[in-house]
């Protein structure tokens, strides 16, 4: 006998990352889900951030680590609310560790949720977390041929912060032919170049990030 | 890089629904997967005995339904192949494109008895 199932895989994790999405819009905070490999410059692209927001949003962050909470302690001293979550060895975030670490840090005073993702270039892409934004990280060191190596990522972002930008020039990566692949695999996405050593391109990023947040509150209050 | 996980959660699934129309054994499950999941069916596959051992669905074969990747453009108002990730429209060169197929995962359907 032949069964219909029509059932995704993906499904369980899926509809709570739809309740989370609604606690979001409920708090009117923008959730950005940050991914990128290990050492493209994560928490760094946190700290600089919060450093720029201070006075214009408030932000709270979730820290995904295999182990450790190195990352935690760091943002800690931004004198922001964090969470650190410890996958024990899983390779990415998914919904429901996100759930559980919303039940240790209040949204009600927040604007900005940001959740830093376990490094890595491949699997966090796959499982959403309820988040109003994907962004990630490509930093210069890794190369400009990463889209097509790790296509799912790219496709997915809304947002792409190449970083250490103080590095070009040093070796053969080439901005032009990045934002080029970039584009034609994903065309609506945005691009920021950065470099959070020196701090060209923080404010940019910034401000278009405050924009984001005064719009999603701005639909959340319509909704 | 997770696919044992996901070859419990396909086993999951097909448990269930099986259960829920009273199967004595699964014979066979139909997966459909997009070539843009990121999902490798090989090794899937390799976790699928593993993971069905002692189940109902110890020996059930697993079948992957390939799906390409197609995407619509808005301007020719017509589909296109997608190579290399690349959604620009072949034919008039503009990137005015959404996907259409190549994303799914999903357990489709089981043959039982």
């Amino acid at each position: 006998m032949d069964v219909e199932v029509l059932e995704g895989i993906f499904d369980a994790n899926e509809k709570i990352a739809r309740e989370n999405e609604a606690l979001f819009r409920e708090h009117g905070v923008l959730a950005v889900n940050l991914m990128a490999s290990p050492g493209a410059g994560k928490t760094s692209l946190i700290s600089a951030t919060l450093d720029r927001l201070a006075g214009r949003a408030q932000a709270g962050v979730i820290e995904g680590d295999i182990a450790s909470s190195v990352d935690a302690e760091k943002i800690r001293t931004h004198g922001v609310p964090v969470v650190q979550i410890n996958t024990g060895g899983a390779c990415h975030l998914d919904a429901v560790m996100i759930r559980q670490a919303l039940e240790h840090i209040d949204l009600s005073p927040l604007d900005l949720l940001i959740i830093e993702n376990v490094g890595n270039l491949v699997c966090p892409a796959e499982f959403k977390l309820g988040e109003s934004m994907r962004a990630m990280i490509l930093s210069v060191a890794e190369g400009h041929d990463k889209p097509l190596k790790y296509p799912l990522m790219f496709s997915e972002s809304d947002v792409l912060v190449v970083n250490k930008t103080d590095l070009i020039g040093m070796g053969d990566f080439d901005m032009e032919e990045l934002r080029g692949t970039v584009t034609r695999m994903n065309p609506d996405i945005v691009i920021f170049e950065v470099s959070c050593r020196t701090g060209e391109g923080i404010e940019a990023w910034t401000s278009w990030l405050v924009e984001r947040i005064a719009e999603h509150k701005e639909r959340a209050r319509r909704a | 890089m997770h696919e044992l996980g996901v070859t419990e959660s396909i086993a999951a699934i097909c448990l269930k629904h099986a259960q829920r129309n009273n199967a004595n054994r699964i014979i066979k499950v139909n997966v459909k997967l997009g070539d843009l999941a990121g999902i490798v069916d090989h090794y899937v596959s390799f976790y699928w005995d593993m993971v069905t051992k002692d189940t109902i669905a110890q020996g059930a074969e697993l079948n992957f339904i390939k799906v390409p990747v197609v995407a619509y453009c808005r301007g020719c108002e017509e589909e296109f192949a997608v190579a290399e990730f690349d959604l620009t429209c072949p034919k008039c060169g503009e990137a005015d494109t959404e996907l259409v197929s190549g994303r799914e995962f999903m357990v489709e359907s089981i043959e039982i008895e």
